[in-house]
């Protein structure tokens, strides 16, 4: 066994990065994966005889462009089949509003003009904001601590640029930063549709509703993500999201990273109150100098070190992380195209009917149940290109909302009823849709948990929430990817800027490793 | 006292006060109706005389209701893992049988209080504290199979203290002859049974009597009737407090401000801040605050130090400012008191570090006569503590005075 200078446990978007990152800095990295091969929640899987999904994740919207080009993803087999996928908010009548370009730089459809004029000057703003937010992404969390070793110069550009905005728009985004997204689209427009559409994406994936506190900056942070050098741009790499990973860890081995596979770690060698290593499921020991844990974060500390290697007031912390996912993915394996009265089969198909719609459908988890009428977007990989689906045959894959994590119902019957309750949406605004149905799987945040390892079935690996955000990430005082255990270092979705297939944690996490460590 | 008996909980604020078990024979005894409250417990400040009951102390025995003192119950098969990381002691060691003065602090390694903690089987323990903390206690049994009760209305407890106590308790029928300091042993008693420790808060020859409420009445009058030829009697938390400043003990809120409770940040203190460093394990694993508390060390970044000072004249100087060169504000006193016993004029004190090793040190003193005020500026210096430290309460067996 070869020695190693950093042991990356996780073999996530997030862990192939910081990877690759501390690789190409001159460190011999060994990455543990637990599962059969690397990739994450990136990784697809045959659901279905012949019929495999893209991914747990299923759009591209926020690739790191560090990660793009710093592990040259284009070069080991990362293409895009579209890189402006339009998104549709379906009808039920079939009078369907079609966002094109960017952040729905246009939009086809039945819209008033006073709404279609406020729109474009929402969406303007919007982006004015989500730009000035997003070189955030790419800075370790600054912390109002002595001795942070905050990057002051990004910073001061950062409020260089919150200040060109101009005094009426720094006053707008002062205004607006910590504000709800249903108020927002209510003080601006009045299509259903499209307040519909606008509260979906900036709920998706979190444990909020439209009118939850803050619940626009989610929106923003969407907004500000970047694929293939386009800002606000949703994407389909060729072959689902399950290229992103193929790619990442191509240019992984190829810098030189060592990835097992199959190589659960067990817990983390501790000697001396210093992490050494790791154990193994299979008992075997492996050590290096330093150990990156892109692993959730409760999993981190809880399970992979335990708390008699913690102080108490940590391990309270730590556990009372907020992580409750409340998405749940749907796979559908159909005999035929459905037809959603007459939409575009390449587009992002959105059922979320109002704003309105989508507050009720999470009024439900909150109290463990399951929403009558689920709101969900969904894509038809099979739509784009062969390989999904058996020829004529397709591919419907759907984020769902709001999906109890923890069911009073328990956990079977829950299922069953999100996946009754989705299939009759499903059939109203494509009529015949159910009886193309040759497999139908549904993945809740417990089975979510269950397989990819995150906490609560949250994408995030925690919620992504102010309170959860920048310095308070994944909790205050271990916000900068460095633990209380020395050699240990987090890199993983549930540290800043959170989760989505992006590595940019990763990445952050092995620049600051970089930067604090030396080799 | 007027006690409404009511079993109606709404009505609690009627008796904002709790009474001891051993109220029935405190009060009678209490001359001056001088009573304080102690964790929300009426006990009595004195019994008439101070200075005789601070005699009593040292040269007799003394009686002191001990109920209020906040106890803890750790039980299970990782109760000695978890108070090895609750504490900063290595509490695996302590054999059954044996109790240990400790702390226990926050992450960021601050004080939260200091207590005593007493083994009574492999895996059965018993905290004794000055304040309430069973949501830390709680949080800290994350990850811990432990059990953890609030036992403070379950035990009666009695603190027999003074050069003749051991002679009471054989009159008593309890033989502790070979009794050593810290250590206990139980007895059957008026058809219960009565746990004796060697341990107590005066820095003499003591010991503490725990039973159950149901027995607390019938150990107060088996213990006066025994004590009588000795002069046994009760004391009140006046007497006590001499005896402990004695003796160099500190007391949580009076000396230190426990850190979960300082609302000012800067207050929190270390247990290198407190004198208490010696205790401090850094070999037997983690510990809550362990890593700020090696910070610490290495850097050797405290900030104060709590001393023991030795001041001219006889003005006893609590509450008071200390200062170098009669100028510079370097702390203040916490604890003081003439002390009988050593005939010092003697105190406990913060003082911000490097000025506990300075040197010329003054304590400014108001001392009020016949209704005006004497500003006094007294020279003081650090000295060792225990003030008051006789060789009889560590003899085993002890003498038979």
């Amino acid at each position: 066994m070869p020695s190693f200078d950093v042991i990356v446990i996780g073999g996530g978007t997030n862990g192939l990065a910081a990877a690759h990152r501390l690789q190409s800095s001159g460190r011999k990295v060994l990455v543990l994966e637990s599962a059969a091969a690397a990739g994450g929640a990136a990784l697809g899987h045959e659901f279905a005889p012949g019929f495999r999904s893209p991914g747990l994740a299923h759009v591209a919207n926020q690739i790191d462009n560090r990660v793009m080009s710093g592990m040259d993803l284009a070069r080991h087999g990362l293409g895009f089949v579209t890189s402006s996928v339009s998104s549709t908010a379906l009808s039920a009548t079939g009078d369907h509003l079609v966002l094109e370009g960017a952040a729905g730089a246009s939009i086809k459809g039945n819209l008033s003009d006073a709404d279609r004029k406020n729109w474009l000057a929402l969406r303007k703003q919007l982006l004015s904001f989500a730009e000035v937010l997003a070189p955030f992404k790419q800075i370790t969390a600054p912390r109002i601590a002595k001795g942070a070793g905050n990057e002051f110069g990004k910073l001061a550009k950062f409020g260089l640029n919150l200040r060109m905005l101009g005094k009426a728009d720094f006053r707008e985004f002062l205004r607006m930063i910590l504000i709800n997204v249903y108020d927002v689209v209510n003080d601006e427009l009045t299509d259903k549709r499209l307040k519909g559409l606008l509260t979906f994406d900036a709920t998706l994936g979190s444990w909020l509703g439209p009118r939850s506190p803050n619940s626009l900056i989610l929106l923003l942070n969407r907004l500000s993500g970047e694929v293939a050098g386009q800002r606000a741009t949703l994407a389909l790499p060729k072959g689902g999201m399950a290229a992103v990973a193929e790619a990442m860890v191509k240019s992984a081995a190829a810098s030189g990273v060592v990835v097992r596979t199959g190589a659960a770690v067990d817990s983390l060698l501790i000697e001396d109150d210093k992490a050494v290593g790791v154990t193994l499921a299979n008992g075997e020991e492996v050590r290096a100098k330093l150990v990156v844990s892109a692993m959730n974060p409760k999993t981190t500390f809880l399970k992979l070190i335990g708390p008699r290697h913690l102080d108490a007031g940590f391990v309270k912390c730590i556990g009372d992380q907020k992580s409750r996912g409340a998405a749940a993915k749907l796979h559908l394996a159909l005999k035929a195209a459905p037809d959603f009265r007459g939409a575009d089969l390449k587009s992002r198909l959105v059922i979320a009917p109002s704003d309105d719609q989508v507050e009720l459908a999470y009024n439900a988890v909150k109290y463990g149940e399951v929403p009558k009428r689920p709101v969900m977007e969904i894509v038809i990989p099979s739509a784009h290109e062969t390989g999904f689906a058996p020829t004529g045959q397709h591919v419907l894959s759907a984020v769902v909302q709001f999906a109890p994590h923890k069911p009073k119902a328990g956990p079977d019957a829950a299922r069953a009823e999100m996946l009754e309750n989705t299939l009759a949406m499903l059939e109203e605004h494509a009529p015949g849709i159910r009886s193309l149905i040759t497999h139908a799987e549904l993945l809740m945040p417990y089975d979510i948990e269950a397989r990819y390892g995150m906490v609560g079935g949250n994408w995030h690996h925690g919620e992504l929430s102010v309170e959860q955000m920048l310095f308070l990430r994944p909790i205050a005082g271990i916000a900068q990817y460095a633990t209380p255990i020395e050699g240990l270092w987090l890199a993983g979705a549930g540290c800043h800027p959170g989760g989505g297939i992006s590595g940019a944690a990763g990445w952050n996490a092995a620049e600051r490793i970089l930067r604090e460590v030396r080799a | 006292m007027n006690v409404m008996k009511t079993t109606d909980p709404r009505l609690h604020y009627l008796t904002p006060l709790k009474q001891t078990p051993f109220h029935p024979r405190t009060a009678a005894e209490n001359r001056l109706n001088d009573w304080g409250p102690w964790a929300g417990y009426t006990t009595a400040l004195s019994f008439g005389d101070t200075a005789m009951e601070h005699s009593a102390i040292r040269n007799t025995a003394s009686v002191y209701d001990l109920c209020p003192m906040v106890k803890y119950r750790v039980t299970g098969p990782d109760a000695a893992a978890y108070l090895d990381r609750l504490t900063v002691r290595n509490a695996s060691k302590l054999s059954v049988g044996g109790v240990h003065y400790t702390i226990w602090c926050d992450d960021a390694g601050k004080v939260i209080d200091d207590g005593t903690l007493f083994r009574l089987g492999p895996t059965d323990y018993r905290i004794c504290c000055q304040e309430r903390h069973l949501p830390w206690l709680l949080d800290s049994a994350i990850g811990y199979e432990v059990a953890i009760v609030e036992e403070t209305e379950d035990v009666a407890a009695l603190s027999l203290q003074g050069p003749c106590t051991y002679s009471v308790l054989k009159a008593a029928g309890f033989d502790v002859a070979d009794l050593k300091p810290f250590r206990m042993r139980t007895f059957p008693f008026d058809g219960g049974e009565v746990m004796i420790s060697r341990t107590g808060f005066t820095g003499d020859l003591g010991y503490e009597l725990w039973t159950t409420p149901a027995h607390a009445i019938a150990l107060w009058d088996h213990l006066f009737a025994a004590g009588a030829p000795w002069g046994i009697r009760p004391i009140g938390t006046h007497a006590l407090d001499i005896a402990r400043i004695e003796a160099g003990f500190i007391i949580t809120n009076l000396d230190f401000i426990p850190v979960d409770q300082a609302v000012r940040e800067d207050r929190a203190r270390s247990p290198f801040e407190l004198g208490l460093e010696w205790m401090v394990d850094f070999d037997k694993g983690h510990f809550t605050g362990r890593r700020a508390l090696l910070k610490e060390k290495v850097n050797k970044s405290s900030k104060w130090a709590l001393v023991g000072l030795d001041i001219d004249g006889n003005v006893s100087v609590e509450g008071s400012i200390i200062y170098q060169n009669g100028k510079t504000e370097v702390g203040t006193v916490t604890a003081a008191c003439w002390s009988p016993s050593a005939k010092r004029n003697i105190a406990l004190a913060q003082v911000r570090r490097p000025y506990h090793e300075s040197g010329n040190l003054f304590v400014e003193v108001y001392a009020l006569r016949e209704l005006q005020y004497a500003k006094l500026m007294l020279p003081a210096r650090v000295c060792e503590r225990p003030f008051f430290a006789p060789p009889r309460r560590r003899t085993t067996p002890p003498a038979p005075f």
